[in-house]
């Protein structure tokens, strides 16, 4: 899958960086390149590239495996201490009997995750990003492909819990997922609006505590639709299970309608009429 | 810290650019980043010297110039200027905004030898 990449010295580049000292200055620092002989001419090239053309390319390499397989692939994002493998280890409890599931848990450190994911009896893989603070399309490439999901299986991502660099990494999946908990700001949504913005869903976790704290609902729905009018907003408690249901009945209207447009887009390429919209 | 991510990307692309287009040393760099791309300028002035070094990159001036942010606002049915995503339309008040414009990062142009 991954053609492009030479993986292995890619995810700790950082590290293995300074194996040569760089105490010399650049004026001892001899260039072996001057064939051209015309040292000290500088021009200008154009680049005009996305910063992120690479991890768009594996992120669309990624979608298109996912498609191949009929697999529906939700990347959930959170702070820390949202309540997000809580969330997840019911919802497979719940959905196991409808659904071939995987799950791809991104953590800093630890496979705690994963291992509390496992003792759903659903199949589980660990990302461990060392410092990084994200996940990123190449690793998730990888990872399902370890993964190796059934075909049309449910597969969710755990980013690794932090609001603000997930937001930015594609990673090929049908939508993302922002998990709030109202043990945090109500708002939030407006603190972090590229990942609020990014995402499809909010669900707004651990309602069973709303008598305790001083959670607006209302507001932090009125904060997420401020940066992305058509945010949906499911309230649930993963402890109680209230509002799991409509959790549940979201991932299969979505799946559904992700699957129309695709079954209708393969039926009219093989007619040979792709160009059309639905 | 997306940030050094986002660096690494920069210099992968220069380096690819450097075997496309034959150069061997990069003088300065030019960088288009958007006003809502969430990137923290100081963080990626910091980890371009961190990542550049020993490439061809080493000790490139860094240029970033900021987009402003721009939005189609739906009542309106015109161009706007916005500088958060939960900004309203300056004229109308209205959060029917479809961001346009602010959130690119790319890499515009190199001083090359």
């Amino acid at each position: 899958m991954c053609g492009v990449c030479g993986c292995g010295h890619k995810e700790s580049r950082i590290e293995s960086k300074p194996t040569h000292q760089h105490e010399h200055s650049h004026a001892d620092h001899h260039h072996t390149h001057d064939e051209g002989d015309d040292s000290g001419t500088s021009r200008l090239v154009q680049v005009e590239q996305d910063i992120q053309s690479k991890n768009n390319a594996f992120a669309q390499q990624n979608r298109q495996w996912f498609r191949d397989r009929g697999l529906f692939v939700l990347n959930l994002v959170s702070s820390p201490g949202s309540g997000k493998t809580s969330l997840l280890t019911r919802s497979l409890t719940d959905l196991k009997s409808d659904f071939s599931l995987g799950v791809i848990e991104g953590d800093q450190e630890t496979s705690n995750d994963a291992d509390r994911i496992r003792q759903t009896g659903v199949s589980a893989i660990q990302i461990n990003t060392g410092k990084g603070c994200h996940l990123d399309a190449h690793q998730v490439g990888h990872a399902v492909e370890n993964l190796a999901p059934d075909n049309d299986a449910l597969v969710f991502i755990e980013n690794v819990g932090n609001l603000v660099c997930p937001a930015s990494f594609d990673l090929g999946e049908a939508h993302k997922v922002a998990i709030l908990s109202v043990t945090e700001g109500d708002d939030k949504p407006l603190k972090y609006p590229n990942m609020f913005y990014a995402a499809d869903l909010m669900v707004i976790n651990k309602m069973d505590l709303l008598p305790y704290v001083e959670f607006d609902v209302d507001k932090c729905i009125a904060a997420a639709r401020q940066i992305k009018p058509e945010i949906k907003v499911i309230c649930v408690s993963a402890i109680t299970g209230e509002g799991m249901d409509n959790w549940y009945r979201w991932i299969k209207i979505a799946r559904e309608q992700k699957f129309i447009g695709l079954a209708e887009q393969t039926r009219r390429i093989e007619e040979g009429s792709p160009d059309k919209t639905i | 810290m997306h940030e050094l991510a986002l660096c690494e990307s920069v210099l992968d692309i220069i380096v690819g650019e450097s075997r496309k287009q034959g150069f061997a040393r990069v003088k300065q760099v030019w960088l288009e980043v958007g006003e809502m791309a969430g990137v923290e300028l100081q963080a990626m002035e910091f980890s371009f010297d961190v990542v550049t070094r020993g490439s061809i990159v080493e000790s490139a001036a860094l240029n970033i110039l900021q987009i402003p942010g721009s939005a189609w606002c739906m009542q309106c049915s015109k161009n706007v200027a916005v500088r958060q995503r939960f900004d309203a339309c300056p004229d109308c008040g209205s959060y029917q905004l479809q961001i346009n414009g602010g959130d690119e990062m790319r890499i515009k142009e190199l001083e090359v030898e």
